[in-house]
């Protein structure tokens, strides 16, 4: 009772000033104001932003420990070599040194993240004196889960100053992004600094400062591997329970469908466009397997490793899960309309396949797919809405005939 | 003749504090008023001024537009105060009852003899245009327009809304008189539309009507929902709307000569002690109808249902086409980590760690808590899932708020009045004010349309 008539005090006392927002930012993760309906409904459903934000933060959260046991059990397999065949609660990997490398690393970035972005969300809104939005929640806690390991501070700092700024807040904020600012954020580290970005040094701990050493250690994602045309050294079972080199927290296919079916039960994740995606891609997947089949492309070809991957293993490999499940399903960059989204999820699958295979640079397309369908989100709703009205015209047109 | 609809998209909000079938006979409180409030976009020119008295029927101003439209006074008394705002807007007008109620006589009618003209003075010499509304924008209806067709709805879905097959019983004759009243007044139909599971409705034996059954969660009983199954609104044409209530006024003016606004109101929600009907008088003082039911701590008293009524407080009056009172606890208290803990005494339609959905049978005392601050439009999908008619309502709430008026009419602003973005304010996970942004963008639409 105390704490909460002290806060009402503060809060008072904060009224009308500029510290106010950054003031309720704060009260309001303790307390549900208590603000009171006006005019309109006089009740209201028991969801807030927070509240769906938060469901979104807890999908991720198993993804987040597994990258840390995960970062660990790289780094020691690339020195001592894999276990075959593990079952997914066997020891080798839910182990308190490979925790102890993860956290080391990872907790450092997602603080960084968190820190940095929302500084510049508490700065835009003490200027613009509107209340802060829930929409960083997401977007910090995204962003360390789908960059390499060894990424340096100071390079995420800056690339989270670049997406939260130039990616949501030039734009007006939380609901106003086009893009969507995680992706943004990848998508700058990514053309600023190639080198840290990818390649077979970066996705497993200390592989950059042991590289030319004695005790060198590579560690090439699956489909660094496959657009090599190398076959890759990992089971699908590997693969799917996500013992696998990639983006901290991407690389678990299993948890991530969990984390998917939790969200479409929750209501907060949208299954159509999820549903969408990764019909997309197991259709774009199909198509490049048949044209390995009739011969079209020679073993020679460059492109030959990764089209001729079985379809189904695309869902598997890369960050094209966590990519459909948590990237692709961001309402405001996403379309709106129920039937806009079937259509940009498929486009989504779709191209994430099409680039992966074609892209001579970077194995990896479900970044640069979802970014494109976000530009293309406003064009689709357009054409959707555009149908309702057209159809409401006609209705009238026929009355009058 | 009936046909019948269904629709699934919807939500029913089950609230404790239904009200008991039983009618309380209260006596005539002594202090009135008339909000010009409730008539959305009417601008009064004031008939009775300060001390004139005035008879039950007798008008006590007219619309500015149109100065046939007499609003009247519901009892007979002495008008005691015109209460002014700024720019001397007129926000009340107060009357003091007589203990002895003189009606003004307006004249028995055959109906069946009258003509369309005749209907129509007869209704605006006698106060009863106003009860008259229209679609497009919902206001009180354009006299001059020829609408397509009349609909009443006689199924109220909103929360705790009063039962119309109770409160209209016995009241067949007058509802009759005035249905055939109507069918005068438009070239096309008048529509009934009552529950499907309704086996007491007056309206089953009315003549002269289309009648509908229809069967759904709310927004069903919204008269716009059942405008657009049956026969939806274009571009340029006109539908009036009358709720049952008002159709017993008109019934009984016809039949005895007498303006009687006196109606069955529901007393309804968790801070009545015993939810019940009384009987009240349009503009009658709450607290004259509330007396020893009420529980008086930190309650909100709202004139209509809990999603699209006006909190009038017990000082306050009954709105002029309400029949429902409605009291539910104010919740203006902080709730430690409300947001982010399991909900299980709240209603919501997602599933995020909430539990309504558990147990679709529960009622909730709900609070006036927002239940989590204002924030711009971030989710998708979750409005159409409550939004049953042809329309995307994200967008048209934002061209509303944009105020592209091409946008508005392309998306169907014709169609829809504020009440029908109750459920989807409701839900919203922003809590925007969707009644309000709609209700602007009609009033701005009827500016610049016309």
């Amino acid at each position: 009772m105390g704490l909460k008539q002290n806060l009402h005090n503060l809060k008072e006392k904060y009224k009308g000033t500029k510290m106010a927002p950054l003031f309720n930012g704060f009260h309001t993760f303790l307390y549900l104001p208590n603000e009171t309906t006006h005019g309109g409904t006089h009740i209201k459903a028991a969801d807030d932003l927070k509240r769906t934000m938060n469901i979104v933060i807890m999908a991720l959260v198993p993804c987040l420990l597994f990258g840390m046991f995960n970062a660990g059990y790289q780094h020691y397999a690339a020195i001592n070599g894999f276990t075959e065949g593990m079952s997914f609660f066997s020891g080798d990997f839910w182990n308190l040194d490979n925790l102890l490398v993860g956290a080391a690393k990872i907790l450092p970035l997602v603080i960084v993240s968190y820190v940095v972005g929302l500084a510049i969300e508490f700065v835009f809104c003490i200027i613009k004196g509107h209340e802060i939005e829930e929409g960083y929640l997401v977007t910090g806690m995204l962003v360390p889960l789908i960059v390499p390991i060894d990424l340096p501070l100071w390079m995420l700092a800056v690339a989270v100053a670049f997406g939260v700024v130039i990616g949501k807040e030039v734009f007006g904020g939380t609901g106003m992004n086009i893009l969507n600012p995680a992706l943004t954020i990848r998508a700058f580290l990514f053309f600023a600094y190639p080198t840290w970005m990818s390649g077979d040094k970066v996705w497993v701990e200390g592989a950059r400062e042991l590289a030319g050493s004695a005790d060198a250690i590579s560690g090439e994602t699956v489909l660094g591997s496959l657009a090599q045309n190398a076959a890759p050294n990992f089971s699908v079972s590997d693969m799917f329970f996500g013992f696998i080199p990639g983006s901290i927290g991407e690389t678990s296919t299993l948890l991530i469908l969990l984390g998917g079916l939790f969200l479409i039960f929750t209501k907060i994740g949208s299954w159509r466009i999820m549903l969408s995606a990764v019909i997309g891609a197991l259709v774009m997947g199909f198509i490049f397997n048949q044209v390995v089949d009739l011969g079209w492309i020679g073993e020679t070809s460059k492109f030959y490793g990764l089209m001729s991957l079985d379809f189904w293993k695309h869902l598997l490999v890369g960050g094209f899960a966590f990519g459909a499940v948590y990237m692709a399903t961001d309402p405001v960059s996403a379309s709106q309309t129920n039937k806009g989204k079937w259509i940009y999820g498929f486009l989504i699958g779709f191209i994430s396949i099409m680039i992966r295979v074609f892209n001579p640079a970077y194995p990896e397309g479900v970044m640069l797919a979802i970014l494109l369908m976000n530009v293309f989100a406003p064009t689709i709703d357009h054409y959707v809405v555009q149908g309702n009205v057209k159809r409401r015209l006609k209705r009238a047109k026929v009355k009058t005939a | 003749m009936s046909k019948d609809i269904r629709i699934k998209k919807g939500l029913d909000i089950k609230l404790v504090g239904e009200a008991e079938q039983i009618t309380t006979e209260l006596p005539l409180g002594s202090m009135f008023a008339i909000k010009p409030s409730d008539f959305h976009g009417v601008i009064p020119k004031i008939l009775a001024k300060e001390g004139t008295e005035v008879k039950a029927g007798e008008a006590l101003f007219h619309a500015k537009s149109d100065e046939r439209i007499l609003f009247p006074s519901p009892v007979s008394g002495k008008v005691t105060e015109i209460v002014r705002g700024a720019r001397r807007k007129v926000l009340e007008i107060k009357i003091t009852a007589t203990a002895q109620q003189e009606y003004k006589d307006f004249g028995k009618k055959d109906v069946d003899a009258m003509s369309s003209e005749e209907v129509k003075n007869h209704l605006f010499a006698s106060g009863c245009w106003p009860f008259v509304k229209q679609r497009p924008y919902d206001v009180v209806a354009n006299p001059n327009q020829a609408p397509k067709a009349i609909f009443v709805s006689a199924y109220a879905s909103a929360p705790l809304a009063a039962d119309y097959d109770y409160t209209l019983k016995g009241k067949e004759a007058e509802l009759q008189a005035a249905l055939t009243a109507l069918t005068k007044l438009t070239e096309g139909k008048v529509h009934v539309s009552v529950a499907k599971n309704s086996t007491l409705s007056p309206f089953k034996e009315m003549k002269g009507v289309e009648l509908h059954k229809v069967s759904g969660p709310h927004p069903v009983g919204n008269v716009s929902t059942q405008i657009a199954q049956i026969d939806p609104i274009n571009k340029g044409e006109v539908v009036w709307v009358v709720t049952p209530q008002d159709l017993v006024v008109i019934g009984e003016l016809l039949l005895t000569g007498k303006f009687n606004a006196k109606r069955t109101v529901a007393l309804t929600g968790s801070k009545f002690s015993k939810p019940q009907y009384v009987t009240a008088v349009a503009g009658a003082q709450m607290s004259d109808i509330t007396k020893g039911n009420l529980e008086t701590d930190n309650e909100r008293v709202i004139s209509g249902n809990v999603l699209s009524g006006e909190q009038v407080g017990e000082n306050g009056f009954l709105g002029y086409y309400d029949n429902q009172v409605t009291a539910i606890p104010e919740g203006d208290d902080y709730e430690f980590f409300g947001w982010n803990k399991p909900v299980f005494d709240k209603v919501s339609t997602s599933r995020a760690l909430t539990f309504s959905w558990l147990n679709p049978k529960k009622k909730y005392d709900l609070n006036t808590n927002t239940n989590g601050e204002h924030r711009a439009f971030v989710v998708t999908g979750a409005y159409e899932e409550v939004f049953p008619l042809d329309i995307y309502p994200m967008q048209l709430l934002k061209a509303c708020m944009y105020k592209d008026l091409d946008e508005m009419e392309g998306l169907g602003a014709y169609e829809i009045a504020p009440e029908d973005f109750a459920l989807t304010e409701f839900i919203c996970v922003s809590k925007q004010p969707h009644q309000k942004i709609i209700r602007e963008g009609l009033d701005l639409m009827r500016e610049e349309l016309g």
